[in-house]
């Protein structure tokens, strides 16, 4: 067994950030990485995804984009050659292809059993990704046979899927984006849409990653909303990393042909059954936009900024007066369902008591128990806590509190 | 993201706290938090008949009101019938319509807006050939159900708008009515 004082699990945008702000503070540390740096990206994500913040903020500690494109976006090889850029600038010290199996509690520390031997460590950082796994709806399994099933995991682009029909369920980013992709495949494409949030790429000429950054929402902290579960579960804004749509909401893909209905609610007897609450949450959504907006003019107005353009509002969404109710499973038109229902992490191997009733890890801004963290997670202390610009910022503050720890044990 | 500056307590007579309250308790014991509600059915006569409503079941024991409630149900003249009460779709419109507005008396006090008046109109469209039985593809159910809502409160027309999206949103006869529901019946 090796001993080492302090473990980093991943070598993702977090576990980088962990180790090059434990690096600054001279705190001596390994990281465990079940592949290679920025595994996830490289291997779990859709071929033309690009991140939705601007490369100009993909800020990390002691790193930044220096390339041609600030204002574009990074497609996944660019964000993995980002990633192993900082790597090898920090000199961060990382295991690769050491898959974590276990971590038990050990004599005031933990024990980590991996694939590659065993470790042992005074203070563990959890940095192993927020959407190792994909969150299906359990009545997937109600789904007739003969229909292919695949998850935004597993999807990579539109030649995968057989001809024919895709129901589409969730209006996230990664719903929107895949309904559009396969739609412009040629594919007849569904779209069931819940709860979602509608925003404008531009707004007044500038990026709207930009805007939520300026005015402070990217930096909210937990305690100055009053309901942190439920911010921690809000779903992704529909964002794609391209300047060539204003908006890749509802309208946009109604525009381009796909069918949108509400809720996936129910299947029964081969029937899927979707929800009549679709223009609830088209409403809820352009008003959600709307009070953003309302921030981002209040807040422009007192700036007096040069080279901003006029305060605008959009055309409320074109919500469909009649979405369909029900659509037969069995009859041929549907022949693949993509579930876009979001990501959730997989912490299977951490056999320890610090999980709610429902399997999530329990935590305060990041701190689990005693000499255990954990970074990267939606919200975990400030709203772009699971963003690559904000990553850093918890990063830094998890680092401070080891060295705060250790100089108390130490004393 | 607004605040409104409260000059005076705003009061729609919510008891907002112990709604709050109940929240932190039932996080505790969510075992507490599963209510069944029942509604008893006498048939009078004809399309007559009567509900009577009391007893459910939450907080982990059967609980029993100080009053019993009846909602009384018939089909109108144009059906023949002797129109002592209304329809049960009409009762269902009734329950959307009460649910929604109870919903957002109780968002517009957790969020400080002071209302004056609100009504609600529910209007729901049944081609009843479907019930009939006359055509496989009418169905039985309302085709749609639209429900105008009129507000006068002290907030904006965005902030009454939200009001009313919220409450949509929590809405248990919403729900009951735009979601496939399972639903068993059995003779005794």
């Amino acid at each position: 067994m090796t001993y080492i004082g302090t473990i980093i699990i991943g070598a993702g945008q977090a576990g980088l950030a962990m180790s090059r702000c434990l690096s600054d503070r001279g705190i001596r540390h390994v990281l465990l990485e079940r592949g290679e740096i920025a595994n996830s990206w490289s291997h779990e994500r859709w071929d033309s995804l690009r991140l939705l913040t601007p490369n100009w903020q993909s800020r990390l500690p002691g790193f930044g984009y220096d390339g041609p494109d600030p204002d574009g976006f990074m497609s996944m090889p660019e964000i993995v050659g980002y990633l192993r850029d900082y790597a090898r600038a920090s000199d961060a010290p990382v295991e690769e292809r050491t898959r974590v199996l276990s971590v038990t509690a050990s004599a005031g520390g933990y024990e980590i059993q991996t694939n590659r031997g065993a470790w042992r460590c005074d203070t563990l950082v959890l940095a192993s990704g927020a959407c190792n796994l994909a969150s299906v709806p359990a009545l997937s399994a109600q789904v007739p046979p003969g229909i292919e099933q695949i998850n935004a995991l597993g999807y990579r682009n539109p030649g995968q899927l057989a001809p024919g029909g895709v129901l589409v369920v969730g209006a996230s980013a990664t719903g929107v984006q895949l309904a559009a992709e396969i739609r412009a495949a040629g594919h007849e494409v569904t779209l069931a849409a819940g709860e979602h949030i509608r925003v404008p790429r531009q707004y007044r000429g500038r990026d709207i990653q930009w805007w939520l950054e300026v005015t402070g929402v990217h930096a909210t902290r937990t305690d100055e909303v009053d309901d942190l579960r439920r911010a921690r579960g809000v779903p992704s804004l529909q964002l794609a990393g391209s300047h060539e749509q204003p908006f890749c909401d509802l309208g946009w893909l109604i525009a381009m042909g796909v069918e949108v209905t509400g809720r996936l609610g129910a299947i029964r007897d081969g029937v899927a059954l979707f929800s009549g609450g679709l223009a609830n949450h088209c409403a809820l959504s352009d008003l959600k936009m709307n009070r953003l907006l309302d921030t981002i003019d209040a807040w422009a107005e007192t700036c007096n900024l040069p080279g901003i353009g006029p305060a605008e509002r959009f055309a409320p969404t074109p919500c469909p007066s009649a979405p369909r109710l029900t659509m037969p499973l069995g009859d041929g038109r549907i022949r693949t369902i993509l579930w876009a229902t979001g990501f959730r992490p997989d912490h299977s191997w951490l056999q320890l008591p610090v999980f709610d009733r429902k399997g999530a890890l329990q935590h305060h801004e990041g701190r689990v128990a005693p000499g255990l963290y954990v970074l990267g997670l939606p919200f975990q202390r400030r709203r772009n806590s699971a963003l690559l610009d904000g990553v850093g910022h918890d990063a830094a503050a998890i680092a401070d509190d080891i060295l705060f720890q250790r100089g108390r044990s130490a004393a | 993201m607004q605040q409104n500056v409260i000059t005076k307590p705003v009061s729609n007579g919510v008891n907002t706290e112990a709604l709050i309250g109940a929240r932190g308790a039932f996080e505790q014991m969510p075992e507490a938090a599963a209510f069944t509600f029942r509604s008893t059915c006498d048939w009078n006569e004809g399309t007559n008949n009567t509900n009577t409503i009391n007893g459910f079941f939450g907080l982990g024991e059967n609980q029993e009101r100080k009053q019993t409630f009846r909602i009384d149900s018939d089909h109108p003249e144009v059906f023949a019938a002797a129109d002592r009460a209304p329809t049960p779709p009409e009762i269902v419109l009734a329950a959307l319509a009460s649910c929604l507005t109870g919903g957002v008396a109780a968002v517009a006090q957790h969020r400080g807006i002071q209302l004056h008046k609100m009504r609600a109109v529910v209007e729901g469209d049944l081609d009843v050939r479907g019930i009939l039985g006359m055509d496989q593809e009418v169905r039985n159910g309302f085709s749609g159900i639209r429900v105008a809502f009129e507000i006068d409160a002290d907030a904006t027309p965005d902030e009454i708008r939200a009001l009313v999206a919220q409450s949509q949103k929590r809405s248990a006869v919403f729900d009951i009515l735009t979601n496939p529901t399972n639903v068993n019946v059995t003779v005794a």
